[in-house]
């Protein structure tokens, strides 16, 4: 049983671990990557419904997780498939999320579900095994909001760590872990980058004292206000040295720059949506997940929109007039969705390069 | 970019007669096209010699001509007209050649008309199979490995690479003569030694064989900015060796994790961005089921056959858009008309399966040879749309009005078990009936998959729908009585929830209970199972839809919106056998 903030109740069939979530419930329209997005430590804090209602096609394999465990709180969908047929298989929906103790459901009607979720937007919500409403109400109500908890601490690195280059080391970077994706560290490694990733509450004086060439800001789960602590340190990195924020990191820079944020009604999340590079007028059909947005009007010393969601507006990415200073909204490691962004970590090694 | 001032005349060039592989999906695409072209403002001159198409309707463009298709009319057509351009990517492979032929001779340049869309050396780079191949090889795109081979040696060299199968092609001989498939070296000898002595140049072309490679289809679309989108993509159910027109195709594709969906997707972009495509374009690769190898099969430089489905499949309207690029209008400038306030320029997100089944006339041809090859012999198509496989492979199974009404072939039951397995590695328009009988039977998925090379995900689904006949027959007693005392709390109630979920008909569950459909109608409604309409919206409702495109499903929310006023319901038959074209 599913139920929502607003009294609404969806009945379905368990999924993986019997037992209890809570979390704000959003929807994620992407058709394919089920398995990158339960493990992305973004939807850290949510359930996650997917709009397509054949989940579990092509199973469970060891090669696709963006981090070490499931961070999804909970996961809804239409239909599991309970015999997965791809070559890398190794398991199936239902026993993976059994495995990693994540609770699902099937047989919802997700698209009256999503619909719901567009009207009313994003709302807090409760998974659970039992059939009792009560509990399920009780839970839903000592819970805390989605938007008061700080989800970068339960992510984020415990201890710094290295993630080498692929060959001879071009350029040495620090990433400031909110939340990162194995595929962004693979990305830069690719590109000879040799990685230090640093645990959300490291000093901006510790990280450049080891004098990377460039800094990179992670995406991460949770409302950007919660996050003053690690503002001050992306202030100082980033009047420090050539910096790229991707999603959260984004956000963290606009903060940086005196800008604020607001909340989506039911955020982007997907692979399909349309981003246009200001500068160029190119479009690009992007992979996206955030629930929060940027205030244009709101930015500050210099720094400027450069993409903006060619829908609805919203601010995609911004770049500083005077340092060399670039970030984008949505996430050119994909994974899932279109790889037409990945373009943007040869732009960060150029600007690396360049300085 | 908007539109483009010098262009305020384009003739349009339809598909002509209806043949195989080109029928009423060129008429649909043209009609589109046409509409599209006049909302902004251009005058739109049509050229078709098929009357019974609904673009040569005189309000559909402001000048019709009824002519043959062939360069010595078009060209009086254009000295007549004198239109700017020429949309040649509309037509079918009839409007591309037709254009072609045009521009070659100098009559385009003559008249000052521009090829719009697609340019003449793009569409000689991707008609041309040589000219395509090197193309592929600058991009680093896969093509299949192929050999021309003049000596048994050569021959032998192929061997000793150690690639299998390979299809051996002799050249200039008719109908394939002295070709045919080979594992291995002793094969490869024998039939490639018959073929270079068939051949009259002494000559045969080796290539690698992808019997049993997924096939996949992506329609692409560019615009001038070189701002790329995919629409959709396609898998096959049948793997490679049977045509796409031929085969059973689902939207969108089923076995692909996100890295080989992305993986075959931005290989579509590269090769539509190489050939500069504005507008349209269709993709075809094969997949090795076991590796992240691919293949780029062939290219469509045009709206093809496959966009019909497409843009049905997705609520995109593929030929419209392309129009509209093809008079310069950017992606980003061309609204979505489903959503009314987002852009055409993103990728639809679907969230229902989308199942298409060919219409073949055998019933009509009774002594015609009903294997399914590489050569196209489907005159029509239905396609279904629901939330699960199973439901749309039945609603296109009943739609295809061949006097069947579930996955219980005509006669599959008196079938032989040698038969049988025939039936399953060999291509026909009966296969998909055999395979059900075989499962009928007891064999087991792998068996079927080792005949067919069909992914055994599909073939678990057919399964599915096999047991649940099984199941109905068992509990026939249990629904009979709950005929007598509809009780919605009744375990059985769930199990005809689950039959009609899976696209099960009133008249199979009578048929597997023994019980009448009248009756079986009957107890559905008073337990409450009845199917709710969902919207076709082109982003799995993220943005309010405005157009009324409905499926039905058995779900929960209903999303149809009743008329107040009285409505009329128009009810067409649509797969098309032969002799019933309209």
């Amino acid at each position: 049983m599913l139920l929502l903030e607003d009294g609404t109740v969806f009945r379905g069939v368990s999924l993986g671990h019997r037992g209890l979530a809570c979390g704000e419930v959003v929807f994620n329209t992407g058709m394919t990557g089920y398995q990158e997005t339960l493990t992305d430590p973004s939807y850290a804090g949510q359930i996650v419904t997917l709009t397509y209602p054949l989940i579990g096609n092509y199973g469970f394999n060891h090669e696709d997780f963006e981090s070490r465990r499931l961070q999804v709180e909970g996961f809804v969908v239409r239909e599991s498939s309970e015999e997965p047929s791809n070559w890398r298989s190794a398991g199936t929906l239902d026993g993976f999320l059994r495995d990693h103790r994540v609770v699902g459901i099937q047989g919802v009607d997700t698209r009256a579900l999503t619909r719901r979720l567009r009207a009313h937007g994003s709302m807090m919500g409760v998974l659970s095994c039992d059939e009792s409403l009560e509990a399920a109400t009780q839970r839903l109500r000592s819970a805390p909001p989605y938007d008061k908890v700080d989800f970068v601490k339960k992510v984020s690195a415990d201890a710094p760590y290295e993630w080498p280059a692929e060959g001879e080391p071009r350029v040495r970077i620090a990433l400031l872990d909110c939340g990162v994706k194995f595929s962004i560290l693979r990305h830069l490694a690719k590109r000879g980058c040799a990685t230090t990733v640093w645990p959300c509450t490291a000093s901006a004086h510790e990280i450049l004292e080891r004098q990377p060439d460039g800094i990179f800001l992670s995406p991460g789960p949770g409302d950007p206000s919660n996050l003053g602590h690690i503002v001050d340190t992306v202030r100082q990195l980033a009047y420090a040295k050539p910096t790229i924020g991707v999603c959260l990191g984004n956000q963290l820079l606009g903060f940086a720059f005196g800008g604020r944020c607001f909340k989506l009604r039911f955020g982007h999340r997907g692979s399909n949506h349309p981003a246009r590079d200001l500068e160029t007028g190119r479009v690009y059909i992007t992979s996206q997940n955030h629930g929060y947005a940027l205030d244009p009007a709101s930015l500050q010393d210099g720094m400027e929109v450069a993409h903006v969601n060619v829908n609805d507006g919203t601010v995609e990415g911004l770049r500083h007039r005077e340092l060399p200073i670039l970030s984008i909204q949505y996430h050119p490691e994909a994974s899932p969705g279109p790889h037409d962004s990945g373009y943007f970590f040869d732009r960060f090694i150029g600007m690396l390069e360049a300085v | 970019m908007p539109k483009n001032p010098d262009i305020k005349r384009v003739l349009v060039i339809g598909s002509g007669p209806i043949i195989i592989g080109q029928a009423a999906e060129f008429d649909y695409a043209g009609t589109q096209a046409c509409q599209s072209l006049r909302e902004e403002g251009v005058q739109v001159v049509l050229m078709n010699s098929n009357p019974a198409t609904i673009m040569t309707d005189l309000d559909m463009a402001d000048r019709v001509y009824i002519e043959p298709l062939t360069v010595e009319f078009a060209e009086r057509v254009i000295a007549r007209e004198r239109p700017d351009g020429l949309l040649p990517t509309l037509g079918g492979q009839t409007g591309l050649n037709l254009a072609t032929q045009l521009a070659e001779q100098g009559i385009l340049e003559r008249y000052g008309v521009r090829l719009l869309g697609t340019t003449l050396p793009s569409i000689r780079m991707a008609e041309d199979r040589e000219e395509f191949r090197a193309l592929m090889r600058r991009i680093g795109e896969p093509v299949p490995d192929s050999w021309i081979v003049e000596s048994e040696e050569a021959l032998r060299d192929i061997a000793n690479a150690g690639i299998w199968p390979l299809i051996v092609r002799p050249a200039y001989t008719l109908g394939g003569t002295g070709g045919g498939i080979a594992c291995d070296q002793d094969q490869l000898m024998e039939i490639g030694c018959g073929g270079l002595s068939a051949s009259m140049r002494h000559q045969v072309m080796i290539e690698r064989c992808l019997l049993g490679w997924k096939e996949i289809e992506y329609e692409v679309m560019r615009d001038a900015n070189d701002t790329c989108i995919t629409v959709c993509n396609m898998e096959n159910f049948d793997p490679m060796g049977v045509h796409t027109g031929d085969s059973i195709v689902v939207a969108p594709s089923q076995t692909l994790s996100d890295k080989e969906y992305q993986l075959l997707r931005s290989a579509s972009l590269n090769i539509i961005r190489s050939l500069q495509i504005e507008g349209g374009c269709n993709v075809q690769l094969a997949l090795d089921p076991h590796s992240f190898a691919y293949n780029v099969i062939e290219v469509n430089p045009r709206v093809s056959r496959s966009s019909a489905l497409a843009s049905k499949a997705t609520g995109y309207p593929i030929a419209r858009v392309a129009a509209k690029i093809a008079v310069g209008l950017r992606l980003d400038e061309i609204p979505n008309a489903v959503t009314g306030k987002t852009l055409a320029c993103f990728e639809p997100a679907l969230d229902y399966c989308v199942v298409k089944i060919p219409r073949w006339p055998f019933d009509k041809f009774v002594h015609a040879d009903r294997t399914i090859t590489t050569q196209m012999k489907a005159t029509g198509e239905v396609m279904a749309i629901d939330r699960s496989f199973e439901a749309a492979l039945m609603k296109a199974v009943r739609g295809l009005e061949i006097g069947v009404f579930g996955l219980a072939g005509k006669r599959t039951n008196e079938l032989s078990d040698v038969r049988i397995e025939a039936g399953i590695a060999t291509p026909t328009d009966e296969r998909l009936f055999i395979i059900a009988e075989a499962f009928r039977r007891g064999m087991m998925v792998e068996e079927v998959y080792a005949f067919s090379k069909i992914d055994p995900w599909f073939l678990r689904k057919v399964q599915r729908l096999v047991t649940m006949e099984t199941r109905l027959r068992i509990e026939a007693g249990a629904i009979a009585n709950l005929v007598d005392s509809p009780t919605e709390s009744d375990p059985t109630a769930a199990l005809i929830r689950e039959a009609k979920a899976l696209g099960f008909s009133d008249r199979q569950i009578a048929a597997n209970t023994g019980i009448a459909e009248k009756e079986v109608r009957k107890l559905r409604k008073a337990l409450g199972i009845v199917p709710v309409y969902k919207i076709v919206d082109t982003c799995a409702a993220e943005f309010e839809a405005k157009t009324p495109y409905y499926y039905s499903c058995y779900e929960t929310e209903d999303e149809s919106w009743v008329s107040p006023s009285e409505a009329e319901l128009a009810a067409t038959s649509a797969a098309k056998g032969e002799s019933d074209e309209r």
